[in-house]
């Protein structure tokens, strides 16, 4: 059975600030980062639907020790992110001073704003993206 | 199913970079294993040792024949298991299992990591390999940044103000500072009071470097065998009466599961289920406290205690030798280290020395009969749990 929504198909999306996802054709369920199976019914019918990258932050933190090559990233801060369509998304928040954030994050409206390539390193496939978000109001 | 004993207990000390090779540091928990078991290499008939990364800390891949082939248990079958730092646990399971079942009546079972000899900056890259490489590393993730954001995810899904969960957590680090601090194979011996734990190096917030474990060099080895061969070699059997082990996907698919670990608990369940045993039958545990989040998640889930209480509990004394059940006599992976692919094997070798009453008189659960095990690797992605009991 083909996969119906390869990384390299999300990353290139993503990096075009297009937030894919599969809608279960079952259960209605929007799974992201795609699987082979939907998320909630593990059915297989799914359609590749974009995401309006909004969502409430479900938790934070901002991370001073980066891993290597990465060096010069750090401070950043990493989100988990549900998005308004249901999926939990990880991607880090800009427009903040990542030395002044606090639990007052947790429950606060994002939306996605960009996004950032990792331009891969000597363990890794290749380049991959993430969402970047920024506070809503 | 047959009843399946320990019977040899080895391991180096945990500590910074050592200058021994992982097939030599093996080699040294192993032979200890095998002697204070009574068997000879010739005896073993199998051997299923954990190591992670190897290939990376020293360009090291099958590690497990060469080190099957040094400590002269030549051409038996040798697996190697990685299921990040909960490698050593499945393999030590997998043992269990081929000796119940009645394929082998004597299993080498261990693990080895050079973990300290990479470096920090390594050791970070390639223990984030334990996330999801293609969704969730390009956002930077790394292992202290994923418990940390669990820790706020915590505080937040219990209501418990940070300022309250991070005196906590330290309670935590001190407490295993505590016991470690009398253990000889520990990698970090010092005292460290709460006030030390709240002023050092912000890692990730809300997680400072005394919230963190260190990365360890070691090797730990057990020889498993069956009750009829245990009753012969030893007086004082440990037997393994209930294992589990489960899997999750990545962070962001355990969603509003989350601080929780669904693993854990499914794993623990099974444990339970096999020994006949409930959360309050057992004396002490030695689980999984990479982060002192996680000590606290861990607790629950394993049953301990109510959820988002557990840091209550420790301030209270009852995670202590003599409370409610003592957590990580042996320092943990805090104190004691994590050389990742042997940790699991080190548990048991702890729970093992307990049951026996071989451990430093500081750190002593006295008359325990029951211990477990808790080992968890990457983000939930491997759990393995093992109860053991005492023989005699």
């Amino acid at each position: 059975m083909e996969y119906k929504l390869t990384f390299k198909e999300y990353s290139e999306a993503l990096k075009e600030n297009r937030l894919l996802g599969l809608i279960c054709r079952q259960c209605g369920t929007v799974t992201s980062p795609p699987k082979m199976v939907c998320g909630n019914c593990a059915g297989t019918d799914m359609e590749i639907t974009e995401l309006a990258g909004e969502g409430k932050i479900q938790t934070f933190t901002s991370n001073n020790v980066a891993a290597e090559g990465r060096e010069d990233e750090a401070p950043y801060v990493v989100l988990l992110v549900e998005l308004d369509e249901g999926p939990w998304v990880m991607g880090n928040l800009v427009g903040i001073d990542p030395a002044a954030v606090g639990m007052e994050l947790i429950g606060q409206k994002v939306s996605m704003d960009g996004n950032k390539v990792f331009p891969g390193d000597r363990y890794s496939d290749g380049e991959s993206t993430r969402p970047l978000f920024r506070l809503q109001g | 199913m047959r009843k399946v004993a320990v019977v040899g207990i080895g391991e180096t000390k945990f500590g910074p970079a050592q200058d021994k090779t992982s097939v030599e540091l093996f080699a040294e928990a192993a032979m200890e294993a095998m002697t204070g078991s009574n068997l000879k290499p010739k005896d073993m008939q199998a051997l299923f040792l954990g190591n992670v990364l190897g290939d990376f800390s020293e360009g090291q891949g099958m590690v497990q024949a060469f080190a099957a082939e040094n400590i002269g248990c030549y051409n038996i079958p040798a697996n190697r298991y990685e299921g990040a730092c909960a490698s050593a646990s499945m393999a030590v399971r997998d043992a269990f299992m081929w000796i119940a079942s009645g394929f082998y009546d004597v299993v080498l079972a261990g693990g080895v990591e050079r973990a300290a000899t990479m470096g920090t900056a390594m050791a970070t890259r390639t223990f984030a390999m334990f996330s999801d490489s293609h969704y969730e590393y390009p956002a930077g993730i790394t292992f202290p940044a994923l418990f940390a954001m669990l820790a706020h995810l915590y505080a937040a899904k219990y209501g418990i103000p940070l300022e309250k969960l991070k005196e906590q957590m330290a309670t935590v680090s001190v407490q295993s500072y505590r016991y470690g601090m009398f253990n000889p194979k520990g990698h970090l011996r010092k005292e460290v009071d709460v006030a030390a734990v709240l002023n050092s190096f912000m890692v990730s917030t809300p997680l400072q470097l005394h919230d963190c474990c260190p990365f360890s060099d070691g090797a730990a080895a057990l020889v498993l065998t069956t009750e009829e061969i245990a009753r012969k070699l030893t007086d004082k059997p440990v037997f393994i009466t209930g294992v589990g082990q489960a899997s999750s996907g990545p962070l962001v698919s355990q969603r509003d599961y989350l601080p929780r670990l669904k693993a854990r608990e499914i794993s623990a369940q099974r444990a339970y289920e096999m020994a006949g045993l409930k959360p309050e039958d057992i004396d002490f545990c030695e689980l999984h406290d990479c982060f002192s989040i996680a000590s606290l998640i861990a607790a629950e889930g394993l049953g301990f205690f109510d959820y988002g209480t557990s840091g209550e509990a420790w301030m209270k004394g009852e995670a202590a030798i003599g409370g409610k059940i003592a957590i990580n006599p042996s320092g943990g992976l805090k104190s004691k280290g994590h050389p990742i692919g042997a940790t699991g094997a080190g548990q048991v070798y702890e729970v093992t020395k307990q049951l026996r009453g071989e451990v430093e008189p500081e750190r002593m659960v006295e008359g325990a009969r029951i211990g477990m095990t808790d080992t968890l690797g990457g983000d939930g992605g491997t759990l393995v749990n093992i109860i053991l009991q005492r023989g005699w």
